[in-house]
């Protein structure tokens, strides 16, 4: 319990915690800021106008359609050749119609609770998810690198032990900035909502699918902290697990990307981690194989592949037990220099 | 008297692909006494602190058995980790905390009373500096830190790895005195160091380890009267005199080295001997008096590591005892 209670106050202690927390901070302001600003309340004056814009709209485009006609039939009776420019019957087929001019496209952006939530949710994740995985390296990384984990390990002789609590120390860590970041950005965007956007059909289930999220979004955070963790530990150093993201994110994210692209593999997008953090938050996530399809002949339905977050888990779930599993294993038996 | 602490037949052995295999230690045997101060000695690369991280669960070893205050380790280390206080080679800290909050950090993770903190600050000296970041200490600095760290848990067992590396001619002295008090107090001190003059000073017992194997050891007068060979110097009443004196006595089997203004003698177990020779011969000593080796010389002549002129002495280049299953190059290394 000591050695808990001591990781988790030297945790606290270390300035890039602190600098990473108040840059996590700042960031998720930001985007909470920006978004309240480009959100309009659709009130019913707001309303009115959009459907006074899309009639106006409508007006202005009858009016230059019937004027086209009359030029047509003017040039027509002049005997020229109008096919090529006015289309077929000088385009009497394509006259406007009201149903054409949408006022929800005059309408300004306006924040939807209960449809954007959930991808508002996407982005915290991510955001505290780099946060747990740059803390989570630095943290057993600069403890091994400055030979503080050594110095530990003469108090402490049992490894796993300390290995084991330092990463306790962290999960909990990130859990309770999860939480408790979790609940202002669910009380923000609930503002926004309310003030700037619409909480229209929010209702316990979907507050219930919100709550999942959450959960969901903890659990992304959580592994991200933990691998990071192993890796730094695994090689000793902060920059071993920065380097790995790195190198995996360009081989994933580009280079599979590009091979599958130019071997003309089907769906090579099951082979990107992103698909998959994707699928976790969407809770399924289509794959379209555009491959298939030969567009000179127009349109044509892709075929499709469906990844969902079950699968995500078990991989994500399987990968970060593999290496934390290494980490534990090599901590026991290494040589501490 | 018991042990505090027996090593006997540790080995261990660093493989590498490319350069084959290194016996850092091999059958290394130590023991040390309660309320001794120990020193241990041997060249650079001979395996000191490959010996303490050993002992202190670090790193593991390929052979041999260990014991701290009776408890066989590595095994038992975690119960005996909160007796026993370790520097091991100039120790790093976070850069980015303060002494003191290294300190409680490690205080609280042994479950240390948090006002020990500022006792041993204060012992060291470092208690005016101790809300400093430890980046910004000076290489003597950090030692003592070093040091205040390792008696945080006022242990029985204090293994100190060159603890005056960097330190200050005073510091030095501290640390001296500091040392002779924790053993007077009952703590068992286990020092490594180069600086030979100090070992000597401060020492009961020694050990002295070459290329991984103990080549010496016990209480310290003994280890130097062992290696004194019977040192005599002699001066005559008339300097010229000293060629038939030295003619004299080797004729007599007396080994000599000829000096300037006087001759060294080996081996010689009564001085009387020599001044009856020398007056037999009409030669009269003016001095005749037995040299008292130190310690610095006897550890050069035990490692064989004294400074030959015009010669550059590599690591690695010193006595190998009872090496000659060992591989074929002088000096031993990097095996095959
Ligand atoms: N991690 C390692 N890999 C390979 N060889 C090593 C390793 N650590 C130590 N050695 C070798 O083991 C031998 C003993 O090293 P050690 O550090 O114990 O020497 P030392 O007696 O403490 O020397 P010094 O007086 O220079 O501190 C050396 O030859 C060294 O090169
Ligand atoms: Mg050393």
């Amino acid at each position: 319990m000591s050695l808990y209670v001591t990781e988790l106050r030297r945790l606290a202690k270390r300035r890039l915690t602190r600098i990473m927390l108040v840059l996590l901070v700042l960031g998720l302001a930001g985007v909470a800021t920006a978004l309240a600003f480009s959100s309009q309340q659709r009130s019913p004056a707001v309303v009115a106008q959009a459907q006074a814009d899309a009639d106006a709209q409508y007006r202005q485009a009858a009016k230059d359609w019937e004027k086209m006609v009359a030029e047509c039939d003017a040039a027509q009776a002049r005997g020229e050749q109008t096919e090529e420019r006015y289309g077929p019957n000088c385009g009497r087929d394509w006259q406007p119609q009201p149903d054409m001019f949408d006022p929800e496209w005059s309408l300004p952006y306006e924040f939807n609770f209960r449809g954007e939530f959930e991808m508002i949710v996407a982005v915290f994740a991510g955001a505290v998810a780099l946060f747990g995985f740059v803390v989570g390296a630095s943290f057993v990384g600069a403890e091994w690198s400055t030979g503080g984990m050594m110095n530990l390990l003469l108090w402490r002789p049992r490894r796993l032990a300390v290995l084991g609590t330092k990463l306790a120390a962290l999960l909990s860590l990130l859990a309770g900035v999860t939480v408790l970041l979790g609940a202002l950005w669910t009380a923000a965007f609930w503002l926004i909502a309310s003030t700037r956007g619409s909480t229209e059909k929010v209702t316990a289930g979907v507050w219930q699918s919100v709550g999942l999220g959450g959960l969901r979004a903890l659990a992304l955070i959580l592994v991200a902290g933990a691998v990071a963790f192993a890796l730094a530990s695994l090689g000793r150093h902060t920059a071993m697990a920065l380097g790995v993201a790195v190198g995996i994110g360009v081989i994933s994210e580009i280079g599979i990307r590009i091979g599958t692209a130019i071997a003309g593999v089907s769906f090579g997008d099951r082979y990107v981690l992103s698909t998959y953090a994707m699928a976790w938050f969407e809770k399924q996530h289509k794959l379209l194989d555009y491959e298939a399809c030969n567009l000179v002949q127009g349109a044509c339905e892709p075929a499709e592949m469906i990844i969902t977050w079950q699968q995500s888990g078990l991989l994500f779930g399987i990968g970060s037990a593999l290496i934390l599993f290494a980490a534990f294993w090599i901590m026991r038996r290494r040589d501490v220099a | 008297m018991s042990a505090v602490l027996e090593i006997e037949g540790l080995r261990k052995t660093y493989k590498s692909r490319r350069r084959g295999v290194r016996n850092a230690l091999d059958g290394f045997d130590m023991r040390v006494e309660t309320g001794q101060v120990h020193g241990f000695l041997g060249p650079n690369g001979s395996g000191k602190t490959t010996t303490l991280r050993t002992l202190l669960g670090l790193i593991r070893p390929d052979g041999g058995r260990m014991a701290i205050l009776g408890h066989e380790v590595p095994a038992a280390l975690p119960t005996v980790a909160g007796q026993i206080g370790a520097i091991v080679e100039s120790p790093q800290f976070f850069p980015h905390f303060t002494a003191r909050d290294t300190l409680s950090l490690l205080a609280n993770a042994g479950q240390v009373p948090a006002t020990r903190v500022d006792e041993v600050l204060e012992l060291v000296g470092l208690r005016d500096r101790a809300g400093d970041r430890v980046k910004t200490y000076s290489l003597g600095m950090k030692q003592r830190l070093a040091v205040a760290s390792a008696l945080l848990k006022n242990p029985k067992l204090l293994i100190l790895d060159e603890p005056a590396n960097g330190l200050d001619p005073g510091g030095i002295r501290e640390m001296r005195s500091l040392m002779r008090d924790l053993a007077e107090s009952g703590m068992t001190v286990v020092v490594s160091s180069h600086i030979l003059g100090e070992i000597q000073l401060i020492c009961d017992s020694v050990t002295i380890i070459s290329l991984g194997r103990r080549v010496a050891f016990g209480p310290v007068d003994e280890v130097l009267a062992a290696h004194s060979h019977g040192t005599v110097r002699v001066r005559l009443d008339a300097a010229e005199d000293l060629a038939a004196a030295a003619e004299v006595l080797s004729r007599n089997g007396v080994p000599v080295a000829r000096h300037p203004d006087h001759l060294l003698l080996n081996g010689v177990e009564k001085p009387a001997m020599v001044n009856r020779l020398l007056a037999e011969h009409h030669l009269y000593a003016s001095e005749l008096a037995p040299v008292s080796v130190d310690l610095e010389s006897v550890f050069l002549e035990l490692t064989n590591t004294a400074p030959v002129p015009g010669q550059h002495r590599q690591v690695d280049e010193s006595v190998r005892i009872g090496g000659a299953e060992q591989s074929g190059r002088a000096g031993g290394g990097w095996g095959a």
